[in-house]
């Protein structure tokens, strides 16, 4: 809602100037989200009269003018402008005036005359960003007159941003209601003129849709002079709301919107046909709209009808074939009440925006349908001329006003307040809710143009509104102290991405809506799942894997000339089955690039698969923990490919990218990535404390060698299901292939530490401990002592 | 024989002349070894009647015992003299730069999360997570927001299906969480959000953080209370500036929109805040009753507040940073400014 202030102020003026006026309005809540000045500062331009044009007599583009501004004598200035003429009127800034950007004019030679003052464009004043010859002021303008005076160029305009509930504010009038209730200041009613009314044709108006349309008002008005140019005060009214000059008819109907925020509607009656209805849309019917869009109607959207079919779609826009011109002499005029309920979402629909149905599905104030439609007659009757015919009615049910039980002690209980009753209903007489006092508190009344107050908690917020939310104090609640629960075992997904952090790795976040083709290229599952209205055909899908965004990102930090990249993110994947969707929340990181950033006395490798997985390995919980080989994943190496498996389930791969894959994205070195539930990795068993043992622990190494193709996991695993006489810890310490090795076979060399928590473990045990191993690994493993 | 006393000045003479240690064990022979010159004089002790001995034996031992003192000496100074040199030949450089790797770090969002989190979670509020995937019951119905109430057409919404949407914000968890847990409850729901909106001030995924508090003694004082305190802790600014306006959600009443002091140029007027002095930081009010009434709650017993934060505009605020669009790039060289 944009609105000139000075308009506002004709109506309700209160003791403030603009900014303390905005600053009310914002904490009233109706914010002001522009306050500007509708012209630059200047000074001393006056209205001049153009009185004698005469050629410059050193030079041709030049012309000599006198001008009347008022005084007894002309002046004369020079003017180059080509549109200057005899009797126009145009600015005039006179010897001492001040122009924008601090121009001084003073008496001077203009190539051998003397020029008492300056002609004015609408450049040269500010209001224009460019400008052909002078500004061409009316006829009427006063010669003399200070120009800013003449214009009000002192007005500021007001850009309100409503809420979608404040519709009452969509109007001048509206907003001096407010500004009345908020300072006190009561606001002028606009004068109510009923023009008497002739015998015209009566053309009957039937409402169909009652619910939809539970008021309806018409009647034609016959205009001598619809030609006529609009007045300039009215033309500047709409220009200082942002509404465009459209013609006598059209310019009074807007007027009327904006002043009283009835949308009002005139039909050309030479155009239409027979009796008027208010009806819903049928099948297979259609409307060209104002803007000469051709629409389909749907059987929810209300039209207005005539004989011959859809006029107008409801409250929304006119249609083309009975708009309105400067020579429509007999007009319909409609002034009606159409329920939020019928119009609300119409207009998205058909992607149409219109100042109408932005009332109309937020709320008009039914008990002004009259007075709008009285007061649009008297203004085109005083303007053009002509009759007015009887106003044809239609009235059903209007929306109820319900009384509304406000209690003081609720009040006081919802806002942490102590306001008396007294003060409470103080403010609730600010507005115009009636309030009846009663023993159990007030019964307060809604008035017609609000549309958002049903329950109680709507009138605290009025009375909180008009109280002032900074005059309600700012005290924390007394809660119980009483301390959260705090599960050990729950691992903290900020701890996880701490942990990553602290292994080198940065956090990303990505969208989670993702190229198509990058789906069927990386994830091993593409996603199913497809916006109805992506925002760009590249973010059409959700990600049913982060492998998408992390190679995405990989991509552009290697354009951007990164040559290591280590990232991780954590966020949701999604998949559909049926009409069920999943959004399981995951964790996925990606290493390429050297394994340690370049530096002196540190060899310069590429990171690999065993790096990674020692980095996903400390985010695993303790316990039973696997990595099985994968094959199947598309976009993985086949042989560089495991699942991640705990306590038996799968809850993550890692892997190296397939080569093919990682050439089409150019990349020249491995990328190994990895991706895992996140809700597995939340826990980790609480420690359980083991006697530590009091005697030395005995260290003995095993080398083996075993065909190349064993998989040392399988072997550890073996080597920890043996029962031994003495408690063991093992580990691979040593892994060979080469000089000295045998083709095909690869050299491993395991420590063991046992250690008894009873007793010094014999020279036996430990011999028939190492043994038992042995015969473990030579057994299933093919192993040969080395 | 040489006499004692020069035996005892050459032998102190000689012995701190002596670096190494091999040398110095030469020495010592040669004044109290076997055939050393002092032994010497011990050996003829003998020789003197049964009155000079003990004088004699005396004197004797006093130059034993202050030679093999200095003897000591010396070798504990050769032993500082070998450390002191060794030590000197092992020096590093210890300008060069340390091995191994650097740490990285977290997105800023998550960094501004976490510290969220841990000032809601320190006055005990329980965290929640929440679908993405929404229906429009829970994204809108619920919360009050009817199918072509304008309000919907605030929040420019994702559908993937006639009834399914990206949740346009972090809201249906209020009514979520409510489903699951009885009142009084206290909780706060972070997460990422959809809108189909995209230019220099909007990304159409962003974060979100939800607030939700029901008790016997919250109020919409309350409400402001911690809003203020928590705006305070989190800028780290303890005179920071906050004011409310009366504002409008569906779900909300009565609403309002909490602004803060401008924390880049404290209120005075600066391009971050549009030299207003203020910054527009998040909505918020008492929880509304048609929210509450089809959960079965008692909207007469208990009153609520809930408020949503926007967590990128807390970063940027934060963290300075002047384009939304930085925090979905994912360049290293903007990540990396926040280890």
């Amino acid at each position: 809602m944009k609105f000139s202030e000075s308009w506002l102020r004709s109506l309700v003026n209160p003791a403030l100037d603009s900014d303390a006026l905005a600053h009310m309005l914002t904490m009233g809540g109706l914010e002001v989200e522009a306050l500007e000045a509708v012209a630059p500062p200047f000074e001393g331009v006056v209205v001049g009269h153009v009185l004698t044009v005469l050629p410059h007599p050193q030079a041709d583009r030049l012309k000599l003018l006198t001008v009347g501004v008022g005084l007894s004598e002309p002046l004369q200035i020079v003017c180059g402008a080509p549109n200057v003429e005899v009797g126009m009127k145009a600015p005039c800034a006179k010897v001492g005036a001040r122009l924008p950007g601090g121009l001084l004019i003073q008496a001077a030679k203009v190539r051998g005359v003397l020029s008492y003052g300056m002609m004015c464009s609408e450049k040269e004043l500010g209001l224009a960003e460019s400008s052909e010859g002078l500004w061409v002021l009316a006829p009427a303008a006063p010669p003399g007159q200070d120009l800013r005076q003449w214009l009000d160029l002192d007005d500021r305009l007001m850009t309100l941003k409503l809420t979608p509930n404040r519709s009452d504010c969509l109007s001048v009038r509206g907003v001096a209601r407010e500004v009345s209730a908020l300072t006190g200041v009561p606001y002028q009613a606009i004068p109510a003129v009923t023009i008497p009314t002739v015998s015209l044709l009566q053309r009957p108006v039937t409402v169909e849709a009652e619910e939809a349309c539970p008021l309806y008002l018409g009647r034609s008005v016959h205009l001598d002079h619809p030609e006529r140019p609009t007045p300039d005060w009215l033309v500047r009214r709409l220009a200082r709301s942002g509404m465009r000059s459209k013609g006598l008819v059209v310019d009074v109907t807007n007027y009327v919107l904006l002043e009283l925020g009835q949308p009002l509607h005139a039909f050309d009656e030479d155009h239409l046909l027979g009796s008027i209805t208010v009806r819903w849309a049928r099948e297979g019917e259609t409307l060209t709209l104002l803007n000469e869009q051709a629409v389909e109607l749907a059987q929810d959207m209300l039209v207005i009808a005539d004989d011959s079919g859809p006029l107008a779609l409801a409250g929304v826009m006119g249609g083309l074939s009975s708009a309105v011109t400067p020579q429509s002499r007999k007009i319909f005029l409609e002034s009606a009440f159409f329920s939020p309920a019928a119009v609300s979402g119409r207009a998205r629909r058909l992607a149409l925006s219109s100042d109408s149905a932005y009332r109309f599905e937020r709320g008009v104030d039914f008990s002004a349908t009259r007075e709008a439609l009285e007061r649009a007659t008297a203004l085109l009757v005083e303007l053009c001329g002509g009759v007015a015919g009887e106003v044809v009615a239609q009235v059903s049910v209007l929306p109820p006003r319900l009384p509304v039980r406000v209690r003081p002690e609720r009040v006081r209980r919802v806002l942490g307040v102590a306001l008396s009753d007294d003060a409470i209903l103080a403010l609730l007489r600010r507005q115009d809710f009636s309030p009846q006092v009663d023993s159990r508190g007030f019964l307060v009344t809604p008035p017609s143009y609000r549309f958002d107050l049903s329950i109680e908690e709507d009138f605290i917020e009025e009375v909180a509104r008009l109280h002032g939310y900074d005059a309600i104090p700012a005290l924390p609640p007394a809660g119980a102290a009483t301390l959260l629960p705090a599960p050990e075992s729950r691992v903290e997904e900020y701890s996880l991405a701490r942990a990553l952090a602290a292994r080198d790795y940065q956090e990303v976040v990505t969208y989670s809506f993702v190229d198509s083709a990058d789906e069927a290229l990386l994830s091993p599952q593409p996603s199913t799942v497809t916006l109805l209205n992506p925002i760009a055909s590249q973010m059409s899908v959700l990600r049913s894997s982060l492998a998408i965004g992390l190679v995405r990102t990989l991509q552009a930090n290697l354009s951007r000339k990164q040559e290591r990249v280590r990232i991780f993110e954590i966020g949701r994947c999604f998949s559909r089955t049926g009409d069920r969707y999943e959004q399981e929340r995951r964790l996925g990181g990606l290493i390429y690039g050297a394994r340690n950033p370049e530096q002196w006395g540190m060899e310069s490798t590429d990171a690999d698969f065993y790096d990674l997985k020692a980095d996903v390995s400390a985010l695993l919980p303790q316990g039973e923990t696997r990595f099985i080989p994968w094959r199947e994943h598309l976009a993985l190496h086949p042989g560089r490919a495991a699942h991640i498996s705990i306590s038996g389930q799968v809850v993550g791969w890692m892997g190296e990218l397939h080569p093919r894959v990682a050439a089409h994205f150019d990349f020249q070195k491995p990328v190994i990535l990895f991706e895992i539930q996140l809700d597995t990795i939340l826990y980790q068993p609480l420690p359980q404390y083991r006697e530590i043992s009091r005697f030395h622990p005995i260290r003995r190494d095993l080398a083996v060698l075993v065909p190349e193709n064993v998989a040392v996991g399988e072997m550890l695993e073996a080597l920890q299901a043996v029962q031994l006489p003495v408690a063991h810890e093992l580990a691979l310490f040593d892994l060979y292939q080469g000089s000295g090795v045998p083709n095909g076979k690869k050299s491993l060399a395991f420590r063991i530490v046992m250690q008894d928590t009873e007793r010094t473990s014999t020279e036996s045990d430990i011999e028939a401990s190492v043994a038992a191993l042995l015969k473990v690994l030579q057994d299933r493993f093919s192993a040969e002592l080395r | 024989m040489q006499d004692l006393t020069s035996i005892l000045e050459e032998a102190l003479a000689a012995f701190s002349a002596i670096e190494q240690p091999a040398v110095l064990e030469e020495a010592k022979a040669r004044y109290l070894g076997k055939s050393g010159v002092l032994t010497e004089h011990l050996k003829a002790l003998g020789t003197l009647s049964a009155a000079e001995r003990p004088a004699a034996g005396a004197r004797i031992n006093r130059v034993k015992s202050a030679l093999e003192e200095a003897l000591q000496a010396q070798r504990n100074r050769i032993a500082e003299l070998q450390m002191q040199r060794q030590l000197a030949a092992q020096a590093l450089d210890v300008t060069l730069p340390g091995r191994g790797v650097s740490p990285g770090g977290l997105h800023p969002v998550t960094r501004t999360l976490e510290r969220i989190h841990t000032l809601f979670h320190s006055i005990g509020f329980d965290v929640a997570d929440g679908p993405e995937i929404e229906t429009d019951a829970y994204n809108f119905t619920a919360l009050n927001i009817p199918e072509n109430h304008p309000a919907r057409a605030m929040h420019d919404t994702f559908y993937l299906d006639p009834t399914h949407v990206l949740r346009t914000h972090t809201s249906p968890m209020q009514v979520r969480y409510l489903e699951t847990h009885a009142p009084p409850v206290k909780v706060i729901v972070p997460g990422r959000v959809y809108r189909c909106d995209s230019d220099m001030t909007h990304t159409p995924m962003f974060h979100q953080v939800e607030g939700l508090w029901i008790d016997d003694s919250v109020s919409f004082s309350g409400l402001k209370g911690v809003l203020v305190d928590f705006m305070r802790r989190f800028f780290e600014q303890e005179d920071l500036q906050a004011r409310f306006r009366p504002s409008f959600f569906p779900f909300t009443e009565p609403s309002a929109e909490m602004d803060v002091g401008c924390v880049m140029c404290h209120g005075k007027g600066c391009r971050v805040c549009s030299h207003t002095g203020w910054l527009e930081v998040l909505g918020c009010g008492m929880v509304h009753p048609n929210v509450l009434a089809p959960l079965g709650i008692d909207s007469e017993r208990h009153v609520g507040f809930a408020f949503g934060l926007g967590v990128e505009r807390l970063a940027m605020l934060r963290y300075g940073v002047n384009d939304l669009r930085l925090f979905f790039d994912n360049d290293l060289r903007f990540l990396q400014q926040f280890r």
